[in-house]
């Protein structure tokens, strides 16, 4: 257990960076994790191709909340190509715990629900399995 | 004469269950995820490998020994199923492969030749997934109305709803859940039952949560089909069943098409086979159903009765002792007599799978997450919960454990 929750992971889980909304953002996606009922939001400033600015809110567990911040970091100022091409690994790297096939979902859902947004700013590629989600309304 | 029965011994009950001497992190495993899926005495394992490695073959077909065998080990479970649902005739004992196929087989074969527009389908805001979404694809499918009774601040159903629900059309079908797998709730069937047939409707109970905890009569609750799933009666997974009242089904279409369930076949046409096979289409989970047999003579020789005592008596314990951890919100039923043994919770400043992952380090099995019903957790305010569920072999030690690791969960996040 003192492998997953460490003090970095405490750390950002408790005081999540970039936490928030952006007002008039330049772009947004809402993520959710089907297994879990998670939900996280991602706003974007983008100026001149490089994300100027970023900020998410949502509910979820230590390990979705504390990867979310960690990416906020890792991508702040860079430009929106650079990020669109991040991998799972850059972000597992920048973790550093060891993830069960479950949990890796929590860790990924921030770097898909940015990946979405800047898919809708930029036409960067969706992350594998993202589209054809739409809600079903059986109204 | 009914016999006298002793109380269920729990630690005497888990030899039976080879995977709890199981050890992870040097402890042997605690539980507590039995509403997901009951794990299996060793009398059903012996079953089944008796049965493929003596007697197996396929059903229905073969005039071989142990064709006939075969047969004869499959259709012996139909019997027990209807003595334990204390259902009228074997012949209304339809085996599926779980409680989700047994729902959509009366959403198709019912709902869509009995509803249409101007009718309305009931369904409550704690059902399953699974007997809810079969419920809103019907309603898309044939024009009628989906109308929910709702939860109160206590997680009992909102009865007080009734009447209004009935002024919105003709009420065909009311799906209900006797016993919800997220809030634990018992559900007041025989009060449902006279309503939605006063209405001129039908009842159907799932009984996923009850049919493997305590006695259920479905002539007593007044239903006109039930739904239940093998797995969670300590069967194996893949065998389970609906019953349902012999006039309706006999009216009813079949479900799937196919083998098995035809009488004779022509190019020009086809007679269905008689029930319950008429909706038995393919080679069914054979040794599965045997399993499940096995199953139900095993829960049958303890008592449901005595494993409703135990897990009320469980429950009871459990709930105390939650109430001494900080921050700690139980969901459900405040009254330990209108709940089953399903606990869930909520604990201030830890998500449900950080307590999962922590309590599973230890050989605590919990569940995390909506546990397939969405709209309770809409209606509680949260995204998801930690819950325990206890079965027959549930010990006061498994709620110690829960305890214990709900506390370190607490000094790892500081709280
Ligand atoms: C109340 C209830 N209904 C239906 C189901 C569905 O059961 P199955 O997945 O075996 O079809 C479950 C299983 O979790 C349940 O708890």
């Amino acid at each position: 257990m003192d492998d997953l929750y460490r003090e970095h992971i405490l750390d950002h889980y408790a005081h999540p960076r970039n936490h928030g909304t952006i007002e008039g953002a330049d772009a947004t996606a809402e993520g959710m994790n089907p297994l879990c009922g998670d939900e996280l939001t991602v706003d974007l400033r983008i100026d001149a191709g490089r994300i100027a600015d970023i900020k998410f809110h949502g509910r979820g567990c230590a390990i979705s909340q504390a990867a979310t911040s960690m990416l906020t970091e890792l991508v702040e100022g860079r430009t929106v190509d650079e990020v669109a091409a991040l991998t799972k690994d850059d972000l597992l790297a920048e973790l550093g715990i060891p993830l069960s096939p479950v949990r890796l979902k929590c860790a990924l859902l921030g770097l898909g629900t940015l990946r979405v947004a800047l898919n809708r700013h930029s036409g960067t590629p969706l992350p594998e399995g993202w589209s054809g989600m739409d809600e079903v309304d059986w109204r | 004469m009914t016999p006298v029965r002793t109380p269920l011994d729990a630690v005497r009950l888990r030899a039976d269950f080879p995977i709890l001497a199981r050890e992870i992190a040097g402890r042997p495993l605690a539980y507590l995820d039995s509403a997901n899926t009951a794990q299996k005495p060793r009398q059903v394992l012996d079953a089944m490998t008796r049965f493929y490695e003596a007697s197996y073959a396929n059903v229905h077909r073969a005039v071989y020994q142990i064709g006939v065998e075969a047969t004869e080990a499959f259709e012996a479970v139909r019997p027990k199923v209807q003595a334990l649902l204390n259902a009228p005739s074997e012949r209304e004992i339809i085996f599926t492969r779980n409680a989700t196929e047994a729902i959509n087989l009366v959403a198709y074969s019912y709902g869509r030749t009995n509803l249409g527009p101007g009718d309305v389908v009931v369904a409550t805001e704690m059902e399953h997934h699974s007997n809810l979404v079969p419920w809103q694809a019907l309603a898309a499918a044939t024009g009628a109305e989906i109308r929910y009774i709702h939860l109160d601040a206590n997680g009992e159903l909102d009865l007080g709803e009734l009447a209004e629900i009935a002024r919105a059309g003709q009420v065909k079908l009311l799906a209900v859940v006797d016993q919800s797998n997220s809030l634990g709730t018992v559900n007041p069937i025989r009060e449902l039952a006279d309503w939605v047939h006063g209405q001129g409707g039908v009842l159907l109970v799932d009984g996923a949560q009850s049919v493997p905890h305590r006695p259920v009569d479905v002539q007593a609750l007044g239903a006109d089909f039930l739904a239940f799933s093998g797995h969670k009666l300590c069967g194996p997974s893949g065998a389970g069943g609906l019953w349902g009242r012999r006039e309706l089904l006999e009216a009813m279409p079949p479900f799937l098409t196919g083998g098995e369930m035809i009488r004779s076949v022509r190019l020009t046409g086809t007679t269905y086979n008689e029930l319950p096979w008429k909706f038995e289409a393919g080679t069914p989970a054979i040794a599965e159903v045997v399993g499940m047999g096995a199953a139900i003579d095993y829960l049958s020789a303890i008592g449901l009765d005595e494993i409703h005592t135990h897990e009320a008596a469980i429950s009871a314990y459990a709930l105390d002792r939650l109430g001494e951890v900080p921050g700690l919100t139980v969901h459900g039923p405040t009254d330990p007599s209108r709940r089953g043994g399903v606990i869930s919770f909520s604990l201030d400043g830890a998500h449900p799978h950080d307590i999962a992952e922590i309590l599973g380090a230890d050989g605590v099995c919990v569940r995390a997450g909506h546990h397939c019903t969405q709209p309770v957790m809409a209606h509680l305010g949260v995204v998801a919960t930690t819950r325990a569920s206890f079965y027959l072999y549930t010990v006061r030690d498994d709620v110690d454990r829960l305890i214990d690791g709900l506390h370190r969960v607490r000094s790892i996040f500081r709280l």
